[in-house]
C-alpha cells in the first residue's frame, strides 16, 4: 500500500500496465517530455522511451484514429485527451469507429482502446475546461465508461480498462486529482467493471454519485447524519456497464433516491438512473426521485460555484425526499 | 512546374525495375477487372429489383483497384472505403462471401450488420469499412505506427476518394504520417465526383497529390485507367515504405462512370457527354487493347471471360440469396466481447417478440 493522490494513482496504474505488457503504449498531447499537463504521465517516457509514450501533433482525431489503427494491429494504446472538453474532434472516431468496430465487423476486428480524459468543474476552468459530458459516451453502444472517485479506484479501474477487451472511456475527476489522498495497493490492483462501491451504508435515502461528486455526497451524508437522516452513498464507478442490481437493491432498502452529477440535468446520466428506478423499483419508492446536477446551461466561469452541485444542495435534496414520504 | 509535377518527375527518376507490372499477370488482372465490372452491373439491377438494399458502384475504377491490389503483399493491411470490392476479390475473398455481405445473410462475415459495400475480411487483412468519410486514413497511419513498433516488414494502404481529401482525418492522418514517417500508402482514387460535387469544387489545389508537399512527403499523380502504371506507382511507394523512407500520397485519376450510389441520379449534376468522353478511356477497354495487340487475348477468349464472370456472379448471388437471415439473438452480440446484463435482458425481449431464430 502507498498513500497517493488520485493523479499519482493514475500514473502508477499506467506504469504498472506498461511494465506488465510491452504492447501497452501511451499517446497524446504533451504526454511525453512534459509528462502531461496534469502530470498523469510524468516519468513514463523516461522509463519506457519515446516509442511507448508518444507526443503527438495537436489533433484529437489523429490521436484516437491512430490509436484505433494500433489496436486493430494488436497493440494496447492508451490515448490521452488533454481535457474532455477537447474530445470532440475525435468524436467521429470514438462514436462511429471505436465503438462500432467489433460489432460492424461481426467480431472480426475487435478494437480495444482506452481513451483517458480529465473531466469536470471546480478548477475555475470556464466553459472549455470544466464540462462533464459522460452521457454522450454512455449513450453510445459499444463503449464502456469508467469514472473513479478515489486513488485506489483510479489505479484499479484503469488497470481493468487496459486489460479489458472493449473500448473504454476513462474519465478522471480533475477537481480531486490532488484534493484527496488514499491508500493504493501496490502492483497489479484491479477493480472490476460493473460493480458499484458502497461508500456509506444508510437506511433513509440512497444517494448515487460518481467521480468528484462522491466526496460531495459523502460530506452531505455526514451533515444529514447530524440531523438524524441516514444516507446511503453508492459510487457507481462505471456507468457502462452499470451495476443496476446495486442501484435497485439500495432503493428497495431506503425507498428514496437522490442522484448527483455535475453534468447538465436534461438527458444527463441521472435521467437514465431515474428511469431504471421507475421501471424496476417503482413500488419501493416512498418519494419522488431527486436529481442534483449542473444546470441546463453552458458551464459558467465566475459563478461555477452556483452551477456545481455542492454539499448543501445534496443535503437539501435528501431532506426533501425524506420529508416527502 | 507545379509541385505535383515536380514530385511526379522525381518519382519517375527513382523508377525501380522490380516495380514493373509482371507481363504474365496482365490477363489475370483483366479477368478481375471484368469480374468487378460484371458484378457492378448486376448489383445495380439487383438494387432496383429490391433484392439488395444499396450499392456503390466502382465502374471506371477497376484498373486503379486491381493495380493497387496486385502491388500489395498478402501480409499488408488494407484500410478500404466502401467502394473497394475489387481489392477484396484480388486478395482472395470468394465472390460468394461478397454476395453474402451484399445480401446481409447468416453467412455474412459481418453478420448482416452493415449496409452493402461495407466489407470486413480479417483473413485478408481488409479492415472493416464504415460510411463516414476519411476515418480510415488515421487508422491506417496508426496501424503503420504499430508496424514500426513491431519492426514488421510490411506496409498499410488507405483507400479513399477525392471528397475525403477535404476531411479532418485526411489532414490529421497525412500529418501524423509525415511526422512519424510511417510505412503508409495513401491511395486516393480521384473519380472526379463526391456525390454531386466536382473535383474542382473540392479544392483549389491543381492536383490532390500536391497536398503531400505540405506534409513533407511525395505525392504522385498516376493514370488510374492504366493498371500497369498504377501497379508500378503503388509498388514503388511500398518499396519506399519498407525502406524506411516514409509515406506516399498517390492520386489515381479515374472517372466514376456510374452514380455515387444507387441513391442518386447523376443526371442532376453532370452532363452525359462528360461520362461518354470518360468512357473513351475505359480501363477495361484499354487493357484489352494491349492484350489483343500483344496477342495474349482474342475476341473469342474475351467473350469467354465475360461469360465466365457472368456465370460466377449468378452462382454467387443464387447461393447467397438462399441463405437465411442471421439469428435474432445475433443483434446483441459483439457490442462488447461479452453480453452485459442489460443486453441479455433486451435480447430476451427481442426473442420473445420475434420468436426462435428468425423473424
Amino acid at each position: 500500500m502507498t498513500e497517493l493522490t488520485l493523479v499519482q494513482a493514475v500514473n502508477r496504474g499506467l506504469q504498472e500496465a506498461m511494465r506488465q505488457d510491452p504492447d501497452v503504449l501511451i499517446l497524446g498531447e504533451d504526454v511525453g517530455v512534459n509528462g502531461g499537463v496534469f502530470r498523469a504521465t510524468e516519468g513514463l517516457q523516461k522509463e519506457f522511451g519515446p516509442g511507448r509514450v508518444i507526443d503527438t501533433p495537436l489533433s484529437e482525431t489523429g490521436i484516437v484514429g491512430t490509436a484505433i489503427g494500433m489496436a486493430l494491429y494488436g497493440l494496447k494504446p492508451v490515448a490521452e485527451i488533454q481535457f474532455l472538453d477537447f474530445i470532440y474532434p475525435a468524436f467521429d472516431q470514438i462514436v462511429s469507429e471505436l465503438a462500432k468496430f467489433r460489432y460492424r465487423s461481426g467480431g472480426q476486428f475487435p478494437c480495444h482502446v482506452v481513451v483517458r480524459a480529465p473531466y469536470g468543474g471546480g478548477i475555475k476552468g470556464g466553459l472549455y475546461h470544466s464540462q462533464s459530458t459522460e452521457a454522450y459516451f454512455a449513450h453510445t453502444a459499444g463503449l464502456k465508461v469508467a469514472i473513479p472517485s478515489t486513488p485506489a479506484d483510479a489505479k484499479g479501474l484503469l488497470l481493468t480498462a487496459v486489460h479489458d477487451e472493449d473500448p473504454v472511456i476513462f474519465l478522471e475527476p480533475k477537481r480531486i486529482y490532488r484534493a484527496v489522498t488514499g491508500e493504493v495497493p501496490d502492483g497489479d490492483h484491479r477493480v472490476p467493471f460493473g460493480k458499484a462501491r458502497l461508500v456509506r451504508e444508510g437506511s433513509d435515502v440512497s444517494i448515487f454519485a460518481y467521480g468528484a461528486m462522491v466526496p460531495t455526497a459523502t460530506d452531505a451524508a455526514a451533515t444529514l447524519a447530524l440531523e438524524g437522516i441516514s444516507a446511503e452513498i453508492i459510487d457507481l464507478r462505471t456507468l457502462v456497464p452499470l451495476d443496476e442490481r446495486a442501484v435497485i437493491a439500495s432503493v428497495e432498502k431506503t425507498g428514496r433516491a437522490v442522484i448527483v452529477h455535475e453534468a447538465a440535468r436534461f438527458c444527463g446520466f441521472g435521467g437514465e438512473l431515474a428511469a431504471i428506478l421507475a421501471e424496476k423499483a417503482f413500488y419501493s419508492l416512498k418519494a419522488p426521485i431527486a436529481r442534483v446536477t449542473g444546470y441546463d446551461t453552458p458551464f459558467p466561469y465566475s459563478l461555477e460555484h452556483v452551477y456545481l452541485p455542492n454539499t448543501d444542495r445534496v443535503a437539501q435534496a435528501a431532506r426533501t425526499t425524506v420529508r416527502a414520504g | 512546374m507545379t509541385e505535383a509535377a515536380h514530385a511526379a518527375r522525381s518519382h519517375e527518376t527513382s523508377r525501380s525495375p522490380s516495380a514493373e507490372f509482371p507481363k504474365g499477370r496482365r490477363l489475370e488482372a483483366y479477368r478481375w477487372m471484368v469480374l468487378a465490372r460484371v458484378m457492378d452491373e448486376r448489383c445495380l439491377s439487383l438494387q432496383r429489383q429490391g433484392r439488395i438494399g444499396f450499392y456503390a458502384p466502382l465502374s471506371g475504377q477497376e484498373a486503379a483497384q486491381v493495380g493497387a491490389a496486385f502491388a500489395m503483399q498478402p501480409e499488408d493491411w488494407i484500410f478500404p472505403a466502401y467502394r473497394e470490392v475489387a481489392v477484396a476479390l484480388v486478395r482472395g475473398v470468394p465472390l460468394r462471401s461478397v454476395f453474402d455481405q451484399l445480401v446481409g445473410n447468416a453467412s455474412d462475415r459481418s453478420k448482416g450488420r452493415q449496409m452493402p459495400n461495407h466489407f470486413a475480411f480479417s483473413e485478408i487483412r481488409f479492415v472493416s469499412a464504415s460510411s463516414p468519410i476519411g476515418t480510415q486514413i488515421t487508422q491506417a497511419v496508426g496501424a503503420s505506427m504499430a508496424i514500426q513498433r513491431r519492426k514488421d516488414r510490411i506496409a498499410t494502404i488507405a483507400f479513399f476518394g477525392d471528397g475525403a481529401t477535404s476531411s479532418n482525418d485526411f489532414h490529421a492522418g497525412l500529418n501524423f504520417a509525415g511526422v512519424f514517417r510511417t510505412p503508409t500508402i495513401f491511395f486516393c482514387q480521384n473519380n472526379q465526383w463526391a456525390i454531386s460535387l466536382p473535383r474542382e469544387r473540392q479544392t483549389r489545389s491543381a492536383t490532390l497529390a500536391e497536398k503531400a508537399a505540405a506534409y513533407g512527403f511525395p505525392g504522385v499523380v498516376v493514370d488510374g485507367n492504366d493498371v500497369a502504371a498504377v501497379y508500378r506507382t503503388v509498388r514503388e511507394a511500398r518499396e519506399r515504405a519498407l525502406a524506411g523512407d516514409g509515406p506516399t500520397l498517390i492520386e489515381a485519376q479515374v472517372y466514376r462512370f456510374g452514380p455515387h450510389s444507387t441513391s442518386d441520379d447523376p443526371r442532376r449534376y453532370r452532363e452525359d457527354s462528360q461520362v461518354q468522353a470518360a468512357r473513351q478511356r475505359d480501363p477495361i477497354a484499354l487493357l484489352k487493347a494491349t492484350l489483343v495487340q500483344d496477342r495474349v487475348l482474342d475476341e473469342a477468349a474475351d467473350s469467354k471471360i465475360w461469360e465466365e464472370a457472368r456465370a460466377e456472379v449468378a452462382e454467387a448471388l443464387a447461393g447467397a440469396e438462399k441463405e437465411p437471415l442471421p439469428d435474432v439473438a445475433s443483434v446483441f452480440e459483439d457490442v462488447f466481447a461479452a453480453l452485459t446484463p442489460r443486453l441479455e435482458e433486451q435480447r430476451d425481449e427481442a426473442l420473445g417478440m420475434h420468436g426462435g431464430h428468425r423473424p
